[in-house]
Order: structure tokens, then C-alpha cells, then sequence
């Protein structure tokens, strides 16, 4: 019998087995059940149906509005009334109401409500992102967050894996952005389809939490299950400081555990990596061909779950410090949560943005997912740190998403152009 | 139900959730509202030609993107019987199982069969006929778990049902 994979251990620890294999189909106890306000109110509907009444437990279920809110219309806002009187009739302890609230996958660590060795479903796509810490989490529909609420359970099949062993150090101005648009460019969007995405090797150590959590953020967009880390010293202590007193567990990877592909990158050999419309796994870098330097934009997105924490919007302020949004263009700046607008407010970057001549905003998806705050015309040009550029993603169906880092998003806010930070003078 | 027949629509590779039901309708969460808008941005004219028990046929990675269960909320209302792929996104392929949504994962009738081929699936055999060609092929039969929750339309009837 072969040794197991990190997030196997995860999944055979809460499915109270001593081991499990790929393929096998196990059901699992929940740690935490996530819903959104678009997920919620489909999952609370289901619920009605159940026999039990109620919830497993208040304490482990988080409800985010964060689509469309604050509600951009009357049908947004009744789907919010339904998620906040759902919340308030189940005593739900971790409901974020406006003006709390944040994009969820950066809200829900930086609460420490997401830990290592968690196992953790949410309807929405993008909980992979917890990985960072060296969760098991991934998306699954209202149905299945309807049944883990009433039951704490759910089921899964257990993955196989990829493994990707990360030597080497980010250069400047390239992060966690260009090595997982790097790696969807390399694999395609279907290449982790079922399948763990396993991160390994001495060049976990040099990446940010914050690269990290952009980097489990986007596992989906190769169609993994999951995206998983090491539990590190950096790992413990983001846990230290905003989970303080949590028990969490540290779950590593056999030393025999068998992978289906396994992969090196080198950090130190990656370029700031931009994904073409209409797909994640369409990448370029800028000494690839001159055409992408000729890319004339009308709109900057610097935000999201995948790029909206606080390394991000620092990262873009230094590139807009002292410079100007280049004429016609519209650059929106969304911190991902209110504490991270909190920080940036405390250390002057919002005024460097609003100098600049971008607007910044409250926590939202908004535009993310062409929900609004952003939405894009027909034919329009957007240079997008979101993680989708599907066709119509972001509004008219044939505008075009670029997707990249804070850095480039930034650059070519001032260029005007599809431009990486090296070009500005 | 055991079986499913009808005309058949084709669609590529890695149809996302973004197109299968656009997020400017997620303000909403019924059904028929829904199926109103399916698949409008990748052909305008689906929803008014599909008809009860019609068929979709797509390549890899069908319903790729976000966990929007909207997606087959949005197939299913429209009156679509089957869906067969030759992959399919897992969160969708989940989601279509949990509300009781038929799909089949078969490489060779993805690739064989035609827009407007009449189709019929045996779901206890996996068995896939095309009827206009008399073609058939071998599609992945549901192991006995998740064809329990199918045939209790849906993962909330099957636990119900359990308890
Ligand atoms: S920011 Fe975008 S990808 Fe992330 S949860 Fe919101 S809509 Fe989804």
C-alpha cells in the first residue's frame, strides 16, 4: 500500500479512516460550511426540504454577502434579506454584514476561521484558496452547502494529485500571480481536473502568505479540486496572529505518496505572465512577441479574491506613486476586505491611488464577475487581477479580460497599454 | 428515470458556467428565469429551439469556472433530458448529480455525434444511441452511490430518504 498525499491525510482523518486511496468515495466531517449571496439563498431554499430542522452547528458556517453588495439592485437585496434572516433565525455566529464584510476568501483567513488540517467546503469555486494554509477546501454547489449545514457532512471522491516542486526566488515585480498563471498556461485549464494540486520544495519558503493564497486561489482555473501547501513557520505564524489559540493540525505528505505528474519550476526563471482573453490557460510574457506591447486598454481591475490583500494594493501604490492614470482610462482599486482598506488608508496609499487619478472602493466582487462597479462595453479592453477572462466575464460579450498581477494591472493603468512595471520610466 | 431521448446540441471545449448562465442573472435563483437565459451568450437562439427531453453534447471540461449551481439548475429547467461530455468540470459534474441532472462522460460519442442526431441514454447500462446514425457507444455507468441520489432526484431526497 502507497503512502498518501497531503490532502488525502486530510480527507482520511475526517472520514474517521486510517487511510484512503484515489478514487475512493468517502463521507467526511465538516470543519466549516461557506456560502455566499448569491450560493446562500439556493442552498437555504434547499434546506426547507430537509426533515432536520436547523443547522450542524452556528459556529461552523460562514455567510459572506459579497457579490453584489452593497446590493446593486432590488432582486441582490432580496437575496441578501434572505442569507442576513437565515443567519439571524440560526443564531449563525459568523455572518458578515456590510460594512464588515469582505471578499470571502480574504475575509474568511484573515478571521481566522480557516486553519491547517481543515477540512472546509464552500459554494463558491474559489475556496481552494485556503489551501495556503494547508486546508483541504474546495467549491462545491448550494446543494452540497445545504446538506453540510444540516448535516456537517459531506461526500467526496478522493483525488489523485500533481505535484509541483517550486525552487529558487521570485524576482522583482513578479508574485504569486505569474507563477500560477504560469503553471494554468503550462497545464491547461482541464490539466488538475479532479485532481489535488500539491506545492513542495525549498521555494514554498521565499513566497508571502499573500502569494500563496493568490496561488490555491486560482488551483480552479486548472481544474483542480484543491491547491495545497506546506505548513510552514510563515504558515503558523499568519495562523498565530489571526487565529490565536485555534487548534489546528499539521498534516505532511508521505514520503512514498504517488503522484499522477510531477513538475519543477524555478521561481527565479519566471517573467510577469498575462493570461489572453478567453481563457486562463492563454499566457504570454512580454518578450514574447511585440504585440502584446500594442495592446490599447480602457479599464485597470486591481482587486479580488485572488489579488485584492494587502501585498497587492501595496505593490500596485508603489507603481501609481508620483504617476498618473494614463487619459481615458478607468482604474478601480478594491481592497478585498475592510481591514485591508483599513491598512492602506493608515499607510497612504489610497491617497497615492486617488492622486493618481484611479478610484477606490469598498470590499466587493463587483466587477470581478461583471456584477457591477466596472462592467465593461462592447469591444472594451480590460487588464484584470481577477482569475477569469471567460467571454463575457466582465460585461459585453466581446469585451476582452487580460488577466495579471497588481504589477502589471498597475503599469499599464499608466501607460495605457498592456505593460509590465520595467517599461515605466 | 432511467432513460433519456431527444435531439441533440453541440457545444465545444471548456463551455465555463460564465456562458452556460451569465452572472448579471445570479440576482435571481428561479428556474424558469433562469433556463430563459441558458447558454444565451454562446448561442442566442438555444433557449428557443431546445425542447423537453433535448439532448447537450459538449467536449472536455464542460461547465468549467464557478460553482454556480445555477448552471444546471438553468439546463435542467430548460428541459434538457441528458447531458454527455467527453469531461466534465467537477464542481458541475457534482452539482448536476446533486439536483438530478443526468450527465454521462463518454470521449467517443462527444466526438461521433451530431447537432440535431437523435440520441438515447440507458442510464443503468451507460449505453448511448445515436439513432440518426445507429451508432452506439459505451458511456460511464454512475457507481451505485451517486445513481442512488439521481434516482431520488437529488442529494437532499436521498438523505431524507436515508434518515
Ligand atoms: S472576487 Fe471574483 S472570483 Fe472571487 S469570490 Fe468574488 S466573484 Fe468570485
Amino acid at each position: 500500500m502507497s503512502g498518501m498525499t497531503m490532502s488525502q491525510k486530510i480527507l482520511a482523518a475526517h472520514a474517521g479512516l486510517s487511510s484512503v486511496s484515489a478514487g475512493q468515495l468517502i463521507e467526511a466531517d465538516l470543519d466549516l460550511v461557506l456560502g455566499n449571496d448569491i450560493t446562500s439563498p439556493v442552498a437555504i431554499k434547499e434546506m426547507e426540504k430537509f426533515k432536520t430542522n436547523g443547522v450542524f452547528n452556528k459556529d461552523k458556517i460562514a455567510l459572506v454577502p459579497d457579490h453584489f453588495v452593497p446590493n446593486k439592485d432590488i432582486k441582490s437585496a432580496e437575496n441578501c434579506k434572505c442569507v442576513r434572516e437565515f443567519a439571524k433565525r440560526n443564531e449563525i455566529t459568523n455572518y458578515f454584514e456590510v460594512g464588515q464584510m469582505g471578499i470571502e476568501h480574504a475575509l474568511l483567513p484573515e478571521k481566522g476561521l480557516t486553519v491547517a488540517g481543515d477540512l472546509i467546503i464552500g459554494a463558491d469555486s474559489h475556496t481552494c484558496t485556503y489551501g495556503a494554509l494547508g486546508a483541504f477546501s474546495t467549491g462545491v454547489g448550494s446543494t452540497d452547502m445545504a446538506c453540510g449545514m444540516a448535516t456537517g457532512k459531506a461526500w467526496f471522491k478522493v483525488p489523485s494529485a500533481i505535484r509541483f516542486n517550486l525552487t529558487g526566488k521570485l524576482s522583482e515585480y513578479v508574485s504569486g500571480k505569474d507563477v500560477i498563471l504560469h503553471i494554468i498556461g503550462m497545464i491547461g485549464v482541464d490539466g488538475a481536473l479532479y485532481k489535488s494540486m500539491e506545492f513542495a520544495g525549498e521555494g514554498v519558503s521565499s513566497l508571502s502568505m499573500d502569494d500563496r493564497f493568490t496561488i490555491a486561489n486560482m488551483a480552479i482555473e486548472g481544474g483542480a479540486k484543491n491547491g495545497i501547501f506546506p505548513v510552514d513557520d510563515k504558515a503558523i505564524a499568519y495562523m498565530e496572529e489571526h487565529a490565536p489559540g485555534k487548534k489546528f493540525t499539521v498534516y505532511e505528505a508521505d514520503e512514498d505518496a504517488v503522484y499522477d505528474e510531477e513538475y519543477t519550476i524555478n521561481l527565479s526563471e519566471l517573467k510577469p505572465t498575462v493570461a489572453f482573453p478567453h481563457l486562463p490557460e492563454n499566457t504570454h510574457t512580454f518578450d514574447e512577441t511585440d504585440k502584446i506591447n500594442k495592446i490599447k486598454i480602457d479599464q485597470v481591475v486591481i482587486g479580488s479574491c485572488t489579488n485584492g490583500r494587502i501585498d497587492d494594493i501595496r505593490c500596485a501604490a508603489g507603481i501609481l506613486k508620483g504617476r498618473k492614470v494614463a487619459d481615458g482610462i478607468r482604474c478601480i482599486i478594491i481592497p478585498a476586505t475592510q481591514s485591508i482598506y483599513m491598512q492602506a488608508m493608515e499607510e497612504g496609499l489610497l491617497r497615492i491611488f486617488i492622486e493618481a487619478g484611479a478610484v477606490v472602493s469598498t470590499p466587493t466582487c463587483g466587477p470581478c464577475l461583471g456584477g457591477y462597479m466596472g462592467i465593461l462595453a462592447s469591444g472594451e479592453r480590460c487588464v484584470s487581477t481577477t482569475n477569469r477572462n471567460f467571454v463575457g466575464r466582465m460585461g459585453a460579450v466581446d469585451s476582452e479580460i487580460y488577466l495579471a498581477s497588481p504589477a502589471v494591472a498597475a503599469a499599464s493603468a499608466v501607460t495605457g497599454y498592456l505593460s509590465q512595471p520595467s517599461e515605466l520610466q | 428515470m432511467k432513460e433519456a431521448r431527444g435531439s441533440v446540441f453541440c457545444f465545444g471545449d471548456n463551455v465555463d458556467t460564465d456562458v452556460i448562465i451569465p452572472a448579471r442573472y445570479l440576482n435571481t435563483a428561479d428556474p424558469m428565469e433562469l433556463a430563459a437565459h441558458c447558454m444565451e451568450d454562446i448561442d442566442k437562439d438555444f433557449i428557443k429551439n431546445v425542447k423537453k427531453g433535448d439532448i447537450i453534447v459538449a467536449n472536455k471540461n464542460f461547465g468549467c469556472g464557478s460553482s454556480r449551481e445555477h448552471a444546471p439548475i438553468a439546463i435542467k429547467a430548460a428541459g434538457v433530458s441528458c447531458v454527455i461530455a467527453e469531461t466534465f468540470a467537477r464542481i458541475f459534474y457534482r452539482n448536476a448529480i446533486n439536483i438530478g441532472l443526468p450527465i454521462v462522460e463518454c470521449p467517443d460519442a462527444a466526438k461521433e455525434i451530431k447537432q440535431g442526431d437523435v440520441v438515447n441514454i440507458n442510464f443503468d447500462t451507460g449505453v448511448i444511441t445515436d439513432e440518426t446514425t445507429g451508432k452506439t457507444f459505451q458511456g460511464q455507468a454512475f457507481p451505485p452511490f451517486m445513481q442512488k441520489i439521481i434516482d431520488s432526484e437529488g442529494l437532499v431526497n436521498y438523505i431524507n430518504g436515508k434518515e
